[in-house]
């Protein structure tokens, strides 16, 4: 059968039919990964025997007319920033690199329990840190679209895995925009659910209150049918949110017509390419011309959003990365005289050059002296921009924006700049920040075909409606 | 607010990593680079901004409940393997980089 491009429910319906095996699709899958990985970079461990195990396990489930489960047969890659038991995880670092969980991550339990079948674990920047997966440990990540240019980041190698057909779905992270840029830099779909909507279990946490769970996929429906998967309280995560799962693919059919969509000058502004400007606008012409009605809307505090976040994310990461300290897991320096020249020399040989600034700039904005007018400032910035959107959503039901000011730069062109590759970041931290939902999907390209982002933002934990409104764009493009 | 060596050194300290000479001056750079940036948080009046630490306890909710009532569900039985079994020892020492198959090992606490 074809390879490619394939969706969840053509997989999943060829192998219930018997027209394929959940077998030979990994089988092939794992082939096209010998073939072109070695140029791409996107995968940093690969797990046959556990994936042709649940290919088998699927296969006979089908052979005895059994029906299938939601992702029967699915061949998924999951983020190396997600525990799987007794497969090497990394997290995209060398402190890591020989550490094999113990347990799964609840995500991958759920996609697994639902018949996925794990290839293995995509490529990343290292603990979640960069827009561009030129931070990973191990290698970069080469865009499949064309390889001189990034992927985009951090969740880099699930975006190029989907892009290059490697995988049907991959699961991805996001904290400052790591699922929805690299989706919008390859040309694939990316959903951010709201904060709490997808359990943090097993996720190596980078940012306790801005890290978030989310699929990259082919399709709009795709995405939706792994969230409806992975979505739910976990009593292992008392962050996830007592809120009860909607059936996000029957919400799906629902028209677009009539629905209010934001516009936010503030996304429009200095430093939006021009070809990125114009694909985001024609689009939002298409999305007029199905019936919604265009508000403009303003979010005031938006340019204060990547200062803010930088000083959050950095100093939870300076909290959360303080385990890796060579005692239990993980890199332990040789030869240290002393439990303290132990920790420090196990860090410094184990963390790349982008984790050590961000522990240290994290570590100065929450000591003494400055907790006040770094941390706390930005928390209190936080409140501003979350109120932002409140105001927003009391007149509009999504906002509109584009993904990321450009289309995927170059491999090296950013790399020596940190605040240049932070800047990236500046059409998704705020979602973060606030806690809402946001989906990135293809709208286009540039005149060297790179693809291009639109992000449809949505009010916590109304997925549905960013998914409807991606969905009748999608059908209608 | 310029970042110093002095500071710099300080904060590697803090956070248990040793920098080397290179590391410290690249990182007295990129932090004034990057504080300069953030500086201008500065320009809002937040002095009556409440701060916020989390989403969880505004969105996904019930509003109605107080305090730790809100929060009421995250709460279990306080008994053993309540949720799940405990890692068994073996498999919590299996990623240790040194250990004698009771404790893991390192080098003395202590130092005189």
């Amino acid at each position: 059968m074809q390879l490619a491009p394939l969706t969840i429910d053509a997989v999943r319906s060829a192998v219930q039919e018997r027209r394929t095996t959940a077998f030979a699709l990994a089988e092939a899958h794992y082939a096209r990964i010998e073939k072109e990985d070695g140029q791409i970079g996107a995968f940093l461990t690969l797990c046959k025997e556990r994936a042709l195990e649940q290919a088998d396990r699927i296969d006979r489930m089908a052979a005895e007319g059994k029906p299938l489960p939601p992702l029967g047969g699915v061949p998924v890659g999951i983020k190396d920033v997600m525990s799987t038991r007794g497969v090497r995880t990394t997290a995209g670092s060398k402190i890591l690199g020989s550490y094999i969980p113990p347990y799964d991550c609840t995500a991958v339990v759920r996609l697994e329990g639902a018949g996925a079948v794990v290839l293995g674990k995509t490529n990343c920047d290292e603990f979640a840190m960069g827009s561009s997966n030129e931070n990973s440990a191990f290698r970069p990540v080469r865009n499949p679209r064309d390889l001189t240019r990034v992927p985009g980041g951090s969740s880099g190698g699930s975006a190029a895995a989907v892009a290059a057909d490697m995988v049907v779905v991959a699961l991805g992270s996001d904290t400052g925009g790591s699922i929805r840029q690299p989706a919008s830099f390859c040309g694939v779909v990316g959903l951010m659910p709201t904060y709490g909507r997808v359990s943090r279990y097993g996720l190596i946490a980078f940012a306790s209150s801005l890290d978030h769970i989310g699929p990259l996929t082919r399709t709009v429906k795709d995405a939706a049918i792994v969230l409806r998967t992975i979505a739910g309280r976990d009593p292992m995560d008392s962050t996830s949110a007592d809120v009860p799962v909607p059936d996000y693919v029957a919400e799906l059919e629902k028209p677009a017509r009539g629905l209010r969509l934001g516009v936010a000058e503030e996304y429009f502004g200095d430093g939006l390419d021009d070809e990125v400007r114009h694909a985001v606008e024609s689009a939002i012409d298409k999305l007029k011309n199905l019936g919604c009605e265009i508000v403009p809307v303003s979010l005031p505090h938006t340019p204060y959003a990547i200062p803010a976040y930088y000083l959050i994310a950095t100093a939870e990461a300076s909290s959360n990365l303080a385990r890796y300290d060579g005692v239990r897991y993980g890199h332990r320096a040789a030869g240290a005289k002393s439990l303290s020249e132990m920790y420090r020399r196990s860090r410094d040989e184990g963390f790349g050059a982008e984790v050590k600034r961000r522990i240290m700039l994290g570590t100065y904005a929450l000591s003494a002296g400055y907790y006040d007018a770094y941390y706390l400032k930005a928390q209190k910035v936080r409140t501003l921009l979350t109120r932002d959107f409140e105001e927003a959503f009391s007149k509009v039901d999504a906002i509109v924006t584009p993904t990321s000011p450009t289309a995927a730069f170059r491999l090296g062109e950013k790399s020596n700049d940190p605040l240049a590759m932070y800047l990236a970041d500046i059409y998704t931290v705020t979602a973060d920040l606030a806690g809402i939902p946001g989906i990135s999907i293809p709208c286009g390209q540039t005149r060297e075909k790179l693809p291009i982002g639109l992000q449809i933002l949505g009010k916590h934990f109304d997925e549905s409606t960013i998914l409807r409104v991606a969905h009748a764009y999608e059908e209608a493009a | 607010m310029k970042v110093t060596e002095k500071d710099v050194t300080y904060v590697a300290d803090l956070a248990n990593l040793e920098l080397s000479a290179a590391e410290r001056a690249g990182m007295v750079r990129d932090l004034n680079s990057i504080l300069g940036y953030i500086d201008r948080l500065n320009e809002l009046d937040t002095s009556n901004v409440e701060p916020m630490a989390q989403v969880s306890d505004r969105y996904g909710v019930d509003d109605s409940k107080q305090g730790s009532e809100r929060f009421a569900y995250t709460y279990r039985e306080d008994v053993p393997e309540g949720l799940r079994k405990s890692l068994p020892q073996e498999l919590a020492l299996e990623n240790a980089p040194d250990a004698d198959g009771t404790f893991f090992r390192v080098p003395k606490v202590i130092e005189r």
